[in-house]
């Protein structure tokens, strides 16, 4: 049997249900917290991986979805702000074998983090990033984020923001990102495929998950989670199907110059004009475009918008170690200290 | 007048190579440290370079110095005063005039001294006369014009030929000391093997300089330092970050355990990381971070996943990385920090040491954070240190901070090398799948350590973070438990002082003066306390290693001796970390703060008027 990380023959791996995921301990978000639901979803993938329990490590940050290792039975660590990955790309640079998922929100990540964000990526490390954004700082009781909107009122800007917001899907590309996703923290069947194509993924695998503070910042994606408007207001993306969307599946993407364009089909226009999504081009341009549709000009997308392969940190650095393992003269420490320039007293 | 009537017979000297940052001189004074150890002299070196790379020409500011101490008897420090300098310019007089002994010897490059560089160097027209230099044995030799010379036959470019002349100085250097070239001639063969006629230059070059000395041979006495007693051994040349690296690779094999290094350039720590980062073939993992924050929190990472891990860094860094020891600290993982001290506060003095960090150390964390804290003494000691912190935080699952410094990091001697077979035994605390449940937090009675799971293992899993937590590793609040794990902690720390070694003496137990030190001035002090005890002063010296635990017997051992000195690099960071823990006793202080080490002058003058207050 194939587990799905590393190619590594695993037999006897047991069949696991959701909650063999989920640990003893009382999950403090608020009610009503979207992260209840990103909860609910991460185990459900888990149990559908065929990866044994004991491989999953789970590390995160500081913020409230940074609380997430403590309510999974699995090896978790809880770090410090911002570091999340960091400590993580140690466990996974350290122990290979290991399915290391790092768990952090937009205030950790991109801001007290960014440092490390852009560098894990780059490196293309094979760790799982859930990005929670909500685009507010929860834990420490309502400050805008490096995600909130230019304008947003807020305890710390009680005149509205002058900044400009990160997009984080715009800031993976441009650290060289492989792989990003996006989805809805109470879209379950959505997030759990998602969750199960980037611990798939070898390398670095970012999935931004808009995600709902209800107490902070309620409502924030609203607009994209209204059960009648959705289908209008965001659009599906898969690989190799036709870029169509809207309640009728009567809109359509299409590519005028170097912009995206909304199109509806009829009127000489098909399905055949249509864009079709490539996840797996290295060429970032079109996922570029992709990742910075905003709602209301262009429709927001979801799934898996970029996925693709590339060596991954871990492996080129096991790989190397083994090469140089062949050729040295140097097989243990006495060697070591014997080596060079000795002499004789 | 032959030779060997003007043989100076000395029991040790000290050569000191000076020139532009860009002049080769800490390649020359390696290589006169190589022969001299294979002739087999005792030796200890210190390298002494400006914090920019190629600082002005001909500028004070740019000097670049090399100094090798050499001896037939014990030698411990790299020397205060010069028998010999080598100038390559006046800048390099002008940097060095106040640190000769008298009678000194000064090689010149002649060709060097022109008005602009003499007046670059801040002199009027004759560096020797200004600086009052009349007591000196000079040879002022046209350097440049030799070298161009000598090469002038083979075809190559001017930059190249200028670029021999401190072969030239070399080989005047190994004629003063009648040393053998034929090593630094293999180096060369190693080191171009693929450059035939630059080996060739260089050993034409080397053999000039030689030959120009023994040419004016009646114009100066030369030196005759002959072999020391040494025990018997292999040896080879080490510096301090190369010693603290292979300390730290000798722990993980001894552990059996993967070494992880996370760590981010830093002058003068950087040699620790580019030292592991080559030795793939012992398995390493070393990543580059991104920043020092990330160094530290990789090697967490890895320490949680199951690795040695270490990180390595110099003051700044060490301020950077305080929050991630801190959750160290909590999570009680092992972990080994070292710090090479420079100047500081700020960038300070990069390249200059300094003993400035022990505060930091001990104390720059947010809550109550206690760490083990160990301080090398001399550059190979690095080894013994770094293997005992990775020994120790292992076994007691605890931060270790390595401290060492810039003087330790960057200065050489010759090292006996050990066998593997020496080292003692490392048996890390790891939990077992059939051990039953698993409580993070759950203590061994006397060590007080955790268990360390390894993810990967069944039946394991656990949650571990920087929030205050119970035995079961679940979140806690409850002040009673905050309270009880804060003393664990720090009672676990206590506990090490059962791996720390009492303080030895060096001299009588008991008397009138103890002198007492900690991490690199080791040498100095003890040359200090051994030429005062030679001259009938009563002084011993006390050196401390184990800074947190400090030794069992240190108040009883303090207590007898009539008056108490400490000497540190700094401005009394261990002399008040004594009085806080031994209030009874009466310390006097020793203090330097100029990024240079202690001599040994200054030491014995101190001692002295403390000893006849």
């Amino acid at each position: 049997m194939q587990n799905d990380i590393g190619g590594l023959i695993m037999t006897d791996i047991p069949k696991y249900s959701p909650k063999d995921f989920k640990s003893d301990q009382e999950v403090r978000w608020c009610p009503g917290c979207g992260d209840h639901a990103v909860l609910s979803s991460v185990t459900k993938a888990l149990a559908e991986l065929d990866i044994p329990k004991e491989k999953f490590a789970f590390i995160s940050g500081i913020g409230c979805s940074s609380r997430f290792p403590y309510y999974m039975n699995t090896y978790g660590f809880h770090g410090i702000h911002g570091r999340a990955a960091a400590i993580a790309s140690g466990v996974k640079v350290a122990n290979p074998d290991l399915s290391v998922w790092e768990v952090t929100g937009d205030g950790d990540a991109l801001a007290i983090g960014g440092n490390h964000f852009i560098h894990v990526i780059r490196r293309n490390i094979d760790i799982n990033i859930l990005l929670f954004n909500n685009e507010i700082y929860g834990l420490t009781k309502g400050q805008y984020s490096p995600t909130s909107v230019k304008g947003s009122v807020t305890k710390t800007s009680p005149f509205g923001t002058v900044e400009e917001p990160f997009h984080p899907g715009e800031l993976v590309i441009g650290a060289q990102g492989k792989f990003f996703a996006r989805t809805i923290d109470s879209n379950v069947q959505l997030s759990t495929e998602i969750y199960k194509a980037a611990a798939r993924h070898e390398g670095t695998s970012v999935v931004e998950i808009l995600q709902n503070c209800v107490i902070f910042n309620d409502g924030i994606h609203a607009a994209l989670n209204d059960r009648e408007f959705r289908d209008d207001r965001t659009i599906m993306l898969k690989d190799g199907e036709p870029m169509i969307f809207g309640r009728n599946r009567d809109m359509g993407l299409m590519l005028q110059g170097l912009k995206l364009k909304v199109v509806t089909l009829g009127n000489g226009i098909s399905e055949k004009d249509l864009l079709v999504h490539d996840a797996g081009e290295n060429t970032p341009g079109l996922h570029s475009l992709l990742v910075n549709m905003r709602y209301p000009a262009y429709p927001v997308a979801l799934g898996v918008i970029r996925s693709v392969n590339a060596p991954t940190y871990d492996m080129a650095l096991i790989g190397q170690i083994k090469k140089i393992q062949q050729t040295s003269g140097i097989k243990c420490m006495d060697d070591l200290l014997m080596s060079g320039s000795t002499w004789e007293v | 007048m032959s030779k060997n009537d003007r043989v100076i017979e000395r029991d040790e000297v000290v050569i000191r190579f000076s020139g532009d940052s860009g002049d080769g001189m800490q390649l020359t004074g390696t290589l006169f440290s190589n022969a001299s150890a294979l002739f087999g002299n005792t030796l200890s070196t210190f390298p002494d370079y400006p914090a920019e790379i190629r600082a002005p020409q001909g500028t004070v500011g740019g000097v670049s110095g090399f100094q090798v101490h050499v001896g037939h008897a014990e030698v411990n420090t790299p020397g205060d005063f010069a028998d010999v300098l080598v100038a390559m310019n006046p800048a390099a007089i002008k940097a060095n005039s106040k640190t000769l002994k008298k009678g000194a010897t000064i090689i010149y490059d002649l060709d060097n001294f022109n008005t602009k560089n003499i007046e670059k160097a801040g002199y009027r027209e004759d560096p020797i006369k200004e600086d009052g230099l009349d007591d000196v044995n000079i040879i002022a030799a046209p350097i440049t014009t030799l070298v161009k010379e000598a090469l002038k036959d083979y075809e190559l470019d001017p930059k190249t030929i200028l670029r021999t002349k401190n072969m030239f100085a070399l080989g005047m250097v190994y004629w003063l000391f009648d040393r053998d070239l034929k090593y630094t001639e293999e180096y060369f063969e190693t080191k171009f093997s693929k450059r035939p006629n630059i080996i060739e230059a260089n050993k034409i070059i080397l053999r000039a300089g030689y030959n120009y000395g023994e040419t004016i041979e009646a114009l100066t006495p030369t030196y005759r330092v002959g072999p020391a007693e040494i025990p018997k051994g292999t040896y080879r040349n080490i510096n301090g970050n190369q010693a603290t690296a292979w300390g730290l690779l000798a722990a993980a094999e001894k552990a059996g355990l993967e070494l992880f290094i996370g760590s981010y350039p830093i002058t003068p720590a950087t040699g620790v990381l580019e030292e592991l980062a080559a030795r793939k073939d012992l398995g390493v993992k070393s990543f580059q971070a991104e920043d020092e924050i990330a160094g530290i929190c990789t090697s967490i990472g890895a320490s949680f996943a199951g690795s040695l891990a270490v990180t390595s860094t110099s003051g700044p860094g060490l301020a950077l990385k305080s929050e991630a020891i801190g959750l160290a600290v909590m999570t009680e993982l092992p972990i080994v920090i070292v710090n090479v001290q420079r100047g500081g506060p700020s960038t300070g003095l990069p390249t200059k040491t300094e003993q400035s960090d022990l505060m930091q150390a001990l104390y720059g964390r947010n809550g109550e954070s206690p760490v083990v804290i160990i301080a090398a003494s001399t550059p190979s000691d690095c080894f013994r240190f770094a293997f005992e912190s990775a020994r120790i935080a292992l076994e007691h699952m605890v931060p270790v901070i390595l401290l060492t410094d810039g003087f330790l990091a960057n200065g050489t001697e010759p090292w006996r090398i050990p066998s593997m077979s020496e080292m003692p035994a490392i048996n890390p605390p790891i939990a077992k799948e059939a051990d039953g449940e698993y409580l993070p937090y759950e203590r061994d009675e006397k060590l007080l350590n955790r268990k360390w799971a390894i993810p990967g293992t069944p039946g394991l899993e656990h949650r571990i973070g920087g929030l205050e937590k119970t035995i079961r590793g679940t979140v806690s609040y409850i002040p009673e438990n905050h309270e009880h794990m804060t003393l664990v902690r720090s009672e676990k720390v206590a506990g090490v002082v059962a791996k720390v070694p009492p303080l030895e003496l060096y001299g009588d137990d008991e008397g009138e003066l103890l002198l007492v030190g900690w991490g690199g001035t080791y040498g100095h002090l003890l040359t200090a306390t051994r030429e005062m005890r030679e001259e009938g002063m009563n002084v011993s010296l006390a050196h401390f290693n184990y800074i947190n635990p400090l030794p069992a017997n240190t108040a009883e051992v303090l207590g007898r001796f009539r008056k108490v000195v400490v000497a540190e690099l700094n401005s009394g960071q261990f002399v008040n970390y004594l009085r806080m823990n031994f209030g009874k006793t009466e310390f006097k202080q020793i203090n330097k703060v100029q990024g240079l080490p202690f001599t040994i002058m200054e030491i014995k003058e101190k001692c002295k008027t403390i000893l006849e207050a």
